[in-house]
């Protein structure tokens, strides 16, 4: 770890050396996440944007840097980018708001 | 000519347009510290050294650096501020080397080729010689840039020229951050032209093939993907076809080493270059079948140790004593910035090198 930082972008080129402390395990996972953004169903673009949005939901920094960096690789322009996040954000706001109608099935019981 | 986005290093006398400094930042750092592994070690670690030339397949003349355009990345340092161009005289020599050579493939390349003074003439006799493949690598601007251009299409056709041209992105705002305000709408038009005469078509002869490189600090993905992208795009929106799309890394020299460091992108790029290293990529790098012929006639392992200044290592070095024999034995001269064409699926002027 960093001495002053929870969060050093240089630990992100460690990620693989993972593997070191828990070989099989590490290497499932590894080969499992690499067939995962293989071109299928999904283009691996398709993909790619979806663990953007996914990436900023989770407020993951070295996701975020990672995808980031792997969606313009891929073309993607800013304002593709922009929008999946946003789709992301959208999903995270109705998802708090739509508990809203549970306070108001509570709301309608105690005091209806 | 087309508004540029700025002068080239060699007009802003940058310290970074002499190839020796450019050779020193690439061999310092985390490389001298050890921290990364310099190329010529890692291909030790893969047994791939030293690097030794096959078959030669491809002959790559630069005919001069002087170009309409001064894009950000570009390897060669290019713009209208650059006066070196081949001469006739050296065309000669390049014509004599071209009737005689196994290579199948002629590949013109510049700055803008079209520029030098000599250009058609130099394609009229160089196109005699039967040779398979005959690519000039044109910007495509170059072609709306002055009505004494107008014509390249036709020309181009008249020869069974092949095609290949820059093209970053199939939008206008990552094109013209590359490449200078305005490219993307006339490249647009070019391929149009092109279009209209045949290239690019399917099925056709006349091949039209666009050349991909990142617009930043990131390596190109896989090539296949940003075709089939590239297609939909430019037929959804301007109804233009092409053949394939040949994805290039930016290699960390001139101008784009120069961003690189500007922008502190430099170590995080060659950490992903590094990490990116394939040995498969190693066997089918171009330097192994191909030699470059610089405007002034000297003899280059690739496009990239030509502007590194880095000849090849034989007794032969220059055109006037061309022998492909003594030639194709030597060991091919390398640096850091040769972990460009080792990254992912490889890079090469024909693209990726590797499935």
């Amino acid at each position: 770890m960093a001495a002053n930082n929870y969060y050093d972008p240089a630990d992100l080129r460690k990620f693989g050396k993972i593997t070191e402390w828990s070989e099989e395990l590490g290497t499932k996972f590894f080969d499992y996440y690499g067939k995962v953004f293989e071109d299928g169903a999904l283009t691996a673009r398709e993909k790619s944007l979806i663990a953007l949005a996914v990436s900023h939901t989770e407020q993951c920094p070295y996701c975020i840097d990672a995808y980031t960096k792997d969606t313009l690789q891929r073309g993607v322009t800013k304002e593709q980018m922009m929008e999946a996040i946003h789709v992301g954000a959208a999903i995270k706001s109705g998802a708090t708001l739509v508990h809203g109608t549970m306070m108001m099935n509570k709301v309608n019981k105690l005091d209806g | 000519m087309l508004k540029t986005k700025t002068q080239s290093l060699h007009k802003r006398q940058s310290e970074l347009a002499a190839s020796n400094r450019q050779l020193e930042i690439l061999s310092d750092g985390m490389f001298k510290s050890g921290e990364l592994p310099t190329f010529a070690k890692k291909i030790k670690e893969t047994g791939q050294f030293p690097l030794r030339p096959k078959t030669l397949e491809i002959l790559q003349i630069n005919v001069g650096y002087m170009c309409n355009q001064v894009c950000d990345h570009c390897h060669v340092d290019a713009g209208p501020d650059r006066t070196e161009i081949m001469t006739k005289e050296t065309m000669m020599r390049c014509l004599d080397v071209i009737k005689n050579t196994k290579a199948h493939t002629l590949d013109l390349t510049g700055g803008a080729p079209e520029m030098n003074p000599n250009f058609r003439w130099f394609v009229d006799e160089a196109s005699k010689a039967g040779i398979k493949d005959f690519i000039v690598r044109s910007n495509l601007t170059i072609i709306r840039a002055n009505k004494k251009y107008h014509d390249l299409p036709q020309f181009f056709k008249e020869h069974n020229v092949h095609i290949v041209s820059s093209m970053p992105h199939w939008t206008r705002g990552k094109t013209d951050k590359q490449r200078g305000d305005g490219v993307f709408d006339k490249s647009i038009k070019a391929l149009q032209d092109l279009n209209a005469i045949g290239y690019g078509m399917p099925g056709s002869n006349l091949r039209l093939d666009l050349v991909y490189n990142p617009t930043g600090a990131f390596l190109p993905a896989d090539q296949s993907g940003l075709e089939r992208d590239f297609k939909k795009g430019l037929m959804d929106d301007f109804g233009i076809e092409f053949h394939n799309l040949f994805a290039i890394t930016n290699l960390p020299i001139s101008r784009f080493l120069d961003y690189l460091i500007a922008s502190e992108n430099y170590e995080d790029y060659m950490y992903s270059l590094v990490e990116a290293y394939n040995p498969a990529a190693v066997k089918s790098v171009m330097c192994t079948n191909t030699i470059s012929i610089s405007w002034d006639g000297w003899l280059y392992d690739c496009d990239f140790n030509q502007m590194l200044g880095l000849k090849i290592a034989s007794k032969v070095k220059h055109i006037s004593e061309y022998n492909e024999d003594i030639i194709n034995d030597r060991d091919i001269v390398i640096s850091q910035h040769c972990y460009g064409c080792t990254a992912g699926a490889g890079s090469s002027c024909q693209g990726s090198v590797t499935e």
